[in-house]
């Protein structure tokens, strides 16, 4: 609780013209190491009026953790002969590694169509590039198949009217980094929406990197992949010679 | 009981991934087959990618092979110039794997592949040895001593040139038949993530007719080496070799192998073939039933490549 009282109070002395928003992540830098489960991002932070006019009713807030964008190929399966094979694929330039959006209120109510699809507030409004050459219907259901698919995986979530708002300044919410997200550069975007416009805006870099071993492995493996490969050989015939004599002695 | 592994990108039990590479070392050490036929599936099943899955299997399995290999070689049950001529014949197979491998990958095919062939193999290796070991079994129970015939005769493989003597195995024949098996069996390893002993040992006893006391510790060591070429292939083409999910899976193979060794002498060898023949027709139907039923999500991604 003690940054949230600092930045209130910080808040509450510097009075400015335009509305700005005050951040802060709980996490900069999120360190996938050998015991990494998924995390949990603090967001919060504070509105700062001008002169210090707080208004009556309750600001409206979406929050957006994304990761970088990433362009992949979503293959389809159908039966052939009997068999579920990948038939039919669609290829996204632009489509997040993560996506997590935290709001005030429903989005719907919120934000009108436009800003939704222009600051991408909610899953169905990611802007995912698909690649043309592929008819309108099919691209807008691949699009629902890859959003549906990572939201069960956890990896796209919208947590609507999950941002907590106190006394109408300071605002917080907690979002969740499941255990496969991947590592890049990712941002933290705070919007202030007052009747379906967006009137302010703040963006905080957060980094989520392997550290230590497991970066060392992984490193290790992309640029000496060959002696990588001789090191796992080795390994594994130490270890099942090890173990083989171990056993036969007991 | 968490462990994050650096390449599969994912957080895992790693109990469960012990106990896992426990269970199928003891079939290892049991059969003399290298039990990928059993990690790969289980592994994908638990959520690892295929393609790490199978690369990563690869690695385990040579270690968890060597043990049994060595103890075999002790015992004087490896036929060295045997074991050669297979090995060669995998590195090849490797290599044209490995080339298929990278090719089914950028169709987006090489899941449903892994699959299929997994099925088709299972289905008729298991096949064949459960009517086969039901033979024995029968044969066993009513007093008969179940003979065989010691070299059953294949007209085509006389036919091959260049014969050469393999005494260990009592075999006069052409390397070229031991080499194609083994080139089959090599690209298999690398697509599959097998050892490929489930071929192997059913077709030296039945269309090689090598002496059964060598079969398994020939092929342990064919499987130790070409698993060996298969990890390096991994490592350089798809870099897919997890080396922590593998060590996971060595650590519980290795000890589960060496108490196979020692359970496979208490057994009756027919009833020990049924079991791996039971083994081998389960996995290939729950393959197969994953195949053919409407899968829980008709959409995959594939990353960026």
């Amino acid at each position: 609780m003690r940054p949230l009282i600092l930045v209130l109070a910080w808040a509450l002395c510097v009075g400015a013209a335009p509305i700005r928003l005050i951040t802060d992540i709980s996490q900069r830098r999120i360190d996938i190491v050998y015991t990494f489960r998924g995390a949990e991002l603090l967001v919060f932070g504070a509105i700062q009026y001008p002169r210090g006019s707080v208004p009556d009713e309750p600001p409206g807030l979406a929050i957006v953790v994304r990761g970088p964008p990433v362009p992949i190929t979503v293959r389809k399966k159908a039966r052939v002969a009997g068999i579920w094979v990948n038939t039919d694929s669609v290829r996204f330039e632009t489509a997040p590694g993560f996506y997590a959006v935290a709001t005030s209120a429903p989005i719907r109510s919120l934000v009108d169509e436009r800003t939704a699809a222009i600051y991408e507030i909610g899953v169905s409004n990611l802007q995912l590039s698909p690649a043309s050459g592929n008819a309108r219907a099919q691209t807008s259901e691949f699009e629902q198949g890859l959003v549906a698919l990572r939201r069960r995986t956890g990896l796209y979530a919208e947590h609507e009217g999950d941002v907590g708002v106190t006394q109408n300044v300071l605002y917080r919410a907690r979002i969740a980094i499941p255990s496969a997200v991947p590592v890049g550069d990712y941002t933290a975007e705070i919007f202030l929406i007052r009747r379906g416009k967006v009137i302010a805006h703040s963006a905080t870099p957060i980094s989520i990197d392997k550290s230590g071993f497991e970066r060392w492995v992984y490193v290790f493996s992309r640029q000496y992949a060959l002696l990588y490969g001789l090191v796992a050989v080795a390994l594994a015939l130490l270890a099942g010679w090890l173990a083989g004599l171990v056993v036969r002695r007991t | 009981m968490n462990l994050y592994l650096p390449i599969a990108e994912m957080s895992v039990n790693w109990l469960v991934i012990i106990g896992l590479g426990a269970g199928v070392g003891f079939l290892s050490g049991m059969f003399g087959v290298g039990g990928g036929f059993l990690t790969t599936p289980l592994l994908i099943f638990y959520g690892i990618p295929p393609a790490i899955a199978v690369a990563s299997a690869a690695t385990q399995i040579t270690g968890s092979s060597v043990s049994g290999a060595l103890a075999y070689w002790r015992r004087g049950g490896v036929d060295v110039p045997m074991g050669l001529v297979l090995t060669a014949g995998g590195i090849a197979g490797a290599g044209l794997g490995s080339v298929a491998f990278a090719w089914l990958k950028t169709l987006g095919q090489i899941d449903v592949t892994i699959n299929i062939i997994y099925v088709l193999f299972l289905g008729i290796v298991g096949g064949l040895m459960l009517r086969e070991a039901l033979g024995a079994v029968r044969k066993a129970r009513a007093g008969v001593a179940g003979k065989g015939r010691l070299h059953p005769h294949q007209p085509w493989l006389a036919a091959l040139p260049w014969r050469v003597r393999f005494y260990k195995s009592g075999l006069y024949i052409s390397p070229l038949a031991p080499f194609a098996l083994g080139l089959l069996v090599g690209i298999l390893t690398v697509i599959m993530g097998v050892g490929g002993g489930f071929i192997i040992v059913p077709a030296m006893i039945y269309l090689l007719g090598m002496s059964t006391g060598v079969v398994v510790g020939t092929s342990l060591f064919n499987i130790v080496f070409v698993t060996a070429a298969t990890t390096l292939l991994h490592s350089v083409e798809s870099q897919s070799v997890d080396i922590v999910l593998a060590m996971l899976l060595l650590v519980g193979g290795v000890v589960g192998a060496q108490f196979g060794v020692r359970a496979a002498q208490t057994l009756p060898p027919e009833r020990l073939r049924l079991f791996l023949a039971l083994i081998v027709v389960a996995v290939a139907i729950r393959l197969a039933i994953g195949l053919t039923w409407r899968p829980a999500e008709l959409f995959t991604v594939y990353g960026p490549t």
